[in-house]
């Protein structure tokens, strides 16, 4: 399954689930709901931490982070 | 007197909580500490009516009330604990309106503990920019709490919250739900029966955080453990099931009271200003030329702009301290009041020009938003040393003094990271240091201008010194990310802010309060230092000043006046106790270039490196040439002779030898005791000064011994 660290520039996707429980909190809690859609729109130099766009603002996170949200492609 | 009634403002970060405290509470604010931890704690009043005043407690920002990290633990050891001093009689939770959804998890949260609660609706402007229309009586009646549509900024709409506050404070109805997803009762029951009737989402957040809490003993917490266990309750689990079910009952309520106008256009998603300037400041090249050009902005700024008022205070406290020396009688109370007291404030007033003007920049920075991007574009780089892109705030903020910096790596979730962050963080040269760079670079730095004229010769060696404390930082660790051991993973999800227009008044007040900090704090040290000093330079043992006297006077008996007086003095400070000090310790840093007067200064500055000017200016004022007309502490340096030499004493290699020094070295309480708060613990700031002098002692031999 794809991962929101997949994710190239400007493309999308829908969170399916996530596989890292500790992180999954405080990810839910900051607005990355099952359903919700997010858009990568960064990349930090050196391609890591990158920035995406999820529930209406933009969140930065580690590529390994990233990589425990699971997306179902469109 | 009735009780002043308490208020906790309450907020997701950037949601406008500390503009609406700034809006509610103007200058009325006093920063304190909470009971038990070194967080600054910012209360303020505000007036609901005549003679009706309530006290605002500024909370940090969070996204839920579980913690994350060790600031964020704060506010459920307020909010869960009805024994606090601090706990509040009622919320305002500020809620960001074009972000509805999230900010209400907050916010039933609070709710559902059994406070009263207020939702401040802030941001409404953004929010219908974007397309969405909010009903907010709807929202009210819906949530059945009272909704007050505020704009922080501007401060509109604080009568509305005033009367929404006052009928809160009134019935003081706690609208909560209950338990957001259903537990079994039994559970419920054993924690009742333990600790007390308390709502049953209280009872849970004990449950689940009674690690994080200091309400509880050793032996409360192995009961909860205990219950945990009997009952087979994960709160891992529960937080995460809590946290969907809470979303999915506030989509519901959003959904009824949130028009989307977009989404009866279908219109393509506008380019904001945030995505336009990030294009900029998140570019892989441009990102960074840009950061660097800012610090090099800033540097090149703080040096040459504050030290008008600078040389202003420093001229003005010699012209005062010579103004009495006229008019007062000559005595030892006379020496005591100009050359211990009024040299030692002259000391610390200094030092307000370059704080106020760090602070300006840092917070300006905070202010908007872009210093998330900064963390965002470092941490990549800081992560192979060991940190973390949050370690960027304090590393510059300690810029300014390690001591708000060190608190400021609460908000780094790992353990390790924060650990390393804060042993490293002293090396960054704080403003303290600014005053010793400044007085030595004008001993040993001709004025020039180079690169076309553009900068400054001083100038540029004041940068490349900060950036050796920042290189120096990252080496060490480095080198401490080999030693230390990691107990968890460290995590970077973070928010990147809207960008915003600074809010002068805001920086204002961020300005004032760390200057007020600062003077009343570290003034007393240093004012204490300067007294101390005095005494130990002008009296030494036995008959030691009498002797030193007959002395000068036996051995040339030719000499009168300001020439045999200037004499005695040096004498007499020679055989002071300060004298004994400095001469004791002169075999272990004469390799480094220093004589005993340096070592007085050394000594002195272990306290706080900040008494160093001070110091030295006590000291050749004592015992050097005394010239009234121009008696500032360069040019007394500057007349002092090497007696083994007879050149200047302050030359190129004892000059750097000394910058070095001083940059390196761990010569700060204050630090080192905020570091021992910090980590709870007295092994970490013995390390934090044992490498920092080591380091400080090999560097300043090796520059000392090449340059001479």
């Amino acid at each position: 399954m794809r991962t929101v660290a997949d994710l190239g520039i400007g493309e999308h996707g829908f969170i399916a689930g996530f596989t890292d429980e500790k992180l999954s909190l405080k990810l839910l809690e900051m607005g990355c709901l099952p359903g919700t859609e997010v858009i990568l729109t960064h990349h930090a130099p050196f391609g890591d931490p990158i920035a995406i766009k999820v529930s209406g603002y933009t969140l930065s996170m580690r590529k390994e982070e990233a990589a425990t949200i699971l997306i179902n492609s469109i | 007197m009735a009780k002043i009634p308490k208020i906790a403002l309450i907020g997701n970060p950037n949601a406008g909580k500390s503009s609406l405290f700034n809006t509610l509470t103007g200058l009325r604010q006093k920063t304190g500490n909470f009971p038990g931890v070194t967080m600054d704690k910012l209360t303020g009043f505000w007036e609901l009516g005549p003679k009706n005043e309530v006290e605002i407690l500024d909370l940090p920002g969070i996204y839920s009330i579980y913690p994350k990290s060790i600031d964020e633990e704060l506010v459920i050891n307020i909010l869960g604990n009805p024994a606090h001093p601090d706990y509040p009689d009622m919320a305002i939770v500020v809620a960001d309106a074009s972000n509805l959804k999230r900010n209400l998890l907050l916010f039933s949260q609070v709710r559902d503990l059994g406070i009263p609660t207020v939702l401040a609706l802030n941001m409404i402007d953004v929010a219908e920019n974007e397309g969405y229309v909010i009903n907010s009586i709807k929202l009210a009646r819906e949530l059945s709490v009272e909704v007050a549509e505020v704009n922080a900024k501007k401060g509109i709409g604080v009568n509305g919250l005033k009367l929404a506050v006052q009928k809160t404070l009134d019935n003081r109805f706690a609208s909560n739900d209950g338990l957001p997803l259903p537990v079994s009762e039994e559970l419920i029951n054993d924690i009742q029966v333990a600790f007390g009737d308390v709502d049953p989402y209280r009872c849970l957040l004990w449950l689940m955080e009674h690690d994080r809490m200091k309400m509880f003993t050793k032996v409360q917490c192995a009961d909860l453990d205990k219950i945990m266990v009997k009952h087979d309750f994960e709160p891992k689990k529960y937080k995460s099931a809590e946290t969907v079910k809470r979303y999915e009952f506030l989509t519901e309520v959003v959904d009824r009271c949130v028009i989307n106008l977009n989404r009866q256009w279908d219109a393509p998603p506008v380019k904001t200003w945030t995505d336009r300037l990030d294009k900029l400041f998140l570019h892989p090249v441009g990102g960074y030329l840009f950061f660097l050009a800012i610090l090099f902005v800033m540097f090149q700024a703080v040096f040459t702009w504050a030290t008008y008022p600078m040389d202003a205070i420093d001229a003005g406290v010699a012209l005062l301290n010579d103004w009495l020396k006229g008019i007062l009688p000559e005595s030892t109370l006379r020496g005591l009041l100009t050359d211990g007291l009024i040299a030692g404030i002259g000391g610390v007033l200094i030092f307000i020009p370059q704080i106020a003007f760090l602070f300006f920049f840092i917070s300006m920075l905070e202010e908007t938003g872009y210093m998330s991007r900064v963390m965002f574009i470092m941490d990549k780089l800081m992560r192979r040393f060991g940190l973390n892109g949050k370690s960027v705030v304090p590393l510059l903020s300690s810029v300014a003094c390690a001591v708000p910096a060190i608190m400021s790596t609460r908000s780094i979730g790992s353990r390790k990271d924060r650990l390393i962050t804060i042993l490293v963080t002293p090396l960054m040269s704080c403003s303290a240091r600014l005053p010793i760079y400044t007085v030595l670079i004008a001993l040993v730095v001709p004025e020039k201008n180079t690169l076309f004229g553009l900068f400054n010769l001083q100038g540029l060696v004041l940068f490349i010194l900060y950036l050796l404390g920042f290189f120096m930082a990252l080496f060490s660790a480095y080198m401490m990310k080999l030693i230390l051991k990691a107990k968890e993973k460290s995590y970077f999800i973070m928010e990147l802010p809207t960008y915003k227009g600074p809010r002068f008044k805001h920086v204002s007040y961020t300005i004032l309060n760390n200057v007020k900090a600062f003077v009343f704090e570290a003034g007393k040290v240093i004012v204490a230092i300067s007294i101390i000093l005095w005494v130990l330079a002008s009296y030494g043992p036995g008959n030691s000043m009498e002797d030193a006297t007959n002395r000068i006077k036996t051995q040339n008996p030719n000499l009168t006046g300001v020439e045999l007086s200037n004499k005695i003095a040096g004498e007499k400070l020679e055989n002071s106790y300060a004298g004994h000090f400095g001469k004791f310790i002169e075999p272990a840093i004469r390799p480094l270039g220093y004589d005993w007067k340096i070592g007085i200064a050394l000594i002195t500055s272990f306290a706080a490196r900040e008494v160093f000017v001070g110091t030295m200016s006590t000291i050749y004022s004592l015992g050097g040439e005394i010239d009234n007309e121009n008696a500032t502490i360069k040019n007394r340096m500057r007349a002092e002779i090497n007696p083994q030499t007879g050149k200047p004493m302050y030359d190129m290699a004892l000059g750097f030898s000394l910058l070095i020094f001083y940059a390196f070295a761990m010569q700060c309480m204050s630090t080192l005791a905020t570091t021992y708060r910090e980590t709870k613990s007295w092994k970490y700031p013995l390390i934090q000064f044992g490498y920092m002098t080591a380091l400080a002692y090999l560097s300043a031999f090796l520059v000392y011994q090449v340059l001479s």
